[in-house]
């Protein structure tokens, strides 16, 4: 399983860095935690899209927004899903290891 | 405390030393002339525990009760391994301490499967909480159980042969992109605590997440650790027992000593090894052989530590 998710963390940075801003379409959207990082770290989608985050480490996190949404414990393999409905920043973390941080752009 | 003469910072701060070994059970603790020495874990430490006069305590850390992925199936099995070593000690330690992470998700039937192995020691535990103890909906199964008396999230003091004890709460209102954090209002508390103490009290120093900076790459350290030991700066001798990092880690600062201890669940990385802290899979038989023992020797007026690294198997 750790093979795995530091296999799929390595893609993940290739992929980040070779689109290093994420369209901004519709469709839902998809964040991984592997290896205490949100990949991508930053997302930019439009208002209206969910945005779900699944956590694929053998240890629990959590999305946390001050003010604006925060998911219950997520252990392994557990999802949380927000939709944008109000244009811009959204600064969140992880309030177990709050050195993991991301941000969502909604324009 | 005679012929403790630190001197002032420059004079007595010694080259940091860190020390890391994996694995392992508990880590114990003997007090002799107000000065705690960590004897290693379990084995090693019995010889020296008979031959030791003074109070002895343990000290365990992230059992992490419901843990059951592959880095460990049985988290609990392994804490009941520790257990039976700390109960097949020739010399039964005063107390012990648990520096947090009792579970791995706060669930009811992790605190009471942790209570129902622990509590086999029949032993004094004062535990500080890890961030895997609040994760429950409401935050307040980690207080029910072991609230009682504390102040805040969960700190307080206690004097134990002739040592002050402060256990310390570093894992709430953690903010984005930082470390562990104590917060205002328990660093007043800890000022006021203090306020008084003669310098010559040994003074320990507990809490989950080192209160010294290991790695912040990975959150291991604390935010506002600093000001605490800023409080301790005058006392003659003070010891800092952490967790959260699954390894052991010290380093000595002037008069001041830094230690981690091994998790009884799971090893993880040292720092910046793997691409992330979690749980470490090691082979089953490797695992095992890094359940190991540390001593560590504190003795006055010595320049070194001595730190003995002895595997349980292997």
């Amino acid at each position: 399983m750790n093979k795995l998710n530091r296999r799929d963390f390595g893609v993940a940075v290739v992929a980040a860095l070779l689109l290093p801003a994420t369209s901004a379409r519709a469709d839902d959207m998809e964040i991984h935690i592997d290896n205490f990082v949100f990949q991508p770290p930053e997302l930019k989608i439009k208002v209206g899209t969910t945005v779900t985050w699944t956590n694929r480490d053998d240890i629990p996190h959590t999305v946390v927004s001050a003010g604006k949404f925060r998911s219950k414990t997520l252990d392994t393999d557990d999802k949380f899903s927000f939709t944008f409905t109000n244009a811009g920043d959204y600064k969140y973390f992880c309030s177990l290891h709050p050195h993991m941080t991301g941000m969502i752009k909604v324009e | 405390m005679s012929g403790h003469d630190h001197g002032d910072d420059g004079v007595s701060r010694r080259k940091v030393l860190e020390c890391m070994t994996w694995a392992g059970t508990g880590v114990l603790w003997t007090v002799t002339g107000g000065v705690p020495r960590s004897l290693g874990i379990i084995d090693s430490a019995q010889a020296a525990t008979a031959a030791t006069p003074g109070m002895t305590f343990l000290q365990i850390s992230d059992s992490h009760v419901g843990f059951d992925k592959p880095a460990n199936p049985n988290a609990l099995g392994t804490l009941e391994e520790a257990v039976n070593k700390i109960n097949a000690m020739p010399a039964k330690p005063s107390f012990m301490i648990h520096t947090g992470d009792i579970t791995h998700l706060s669930k009811a039937a992790e605190f009471d499967n942790a209570e129902r192995i622990i509590s086999q020691t029949k032993l004094d535990v004062h535990y500080v909480p890890g961030e895997h103890d609040f994760i429950d909906e409401e935050v307040k199964l980690y207080r029910e159980r072991y609230g009682r008396g504390t102040k805040g999230a969960g700190w307080y003091s206690f004097d134990a042969g002739g040592v002050h004890f402060i256990g310390l709460v570093n894992v709430v209102d953690l903010k984005a992109g930082g470390l562990g954090n104590l917060g205002a209002e328990q660093l007043a508390w800890l000022e006021d605590d203090l306020r008084g103490k003669s310098k010559s009290t040994p003074v320990v120093l507990f809490a989950h997440i080192p209160l010294w900076t290991v790695y912040p790459e990975w959150g291991w350290g604390t935010e506002d650790g600093g000001r605490a030991l800023e409080y301790v700066k005058g006392f003659g001798s003070v010891t800092v027992l952490n967790g959260h990092i699954h390894q052991v880690m010290q380093k000595v600062e002037g008069n001041v000593t830094f230690h981690t201890a091994r998790s009884t669940a799971f090893p993880q990385p040292a720092p910046g090894a793997a691409p992330s802290p979690g749980p470490m899979k090691v082979e089953d038989a490797r695992l095992r052989s890094m359940l190991g023992v540390a001593s560590v020797n504190f003795k006055q007026n010595e320049q070194r530590l001595a730190i003995i690294d002895t595997p349980l198997q292997g």
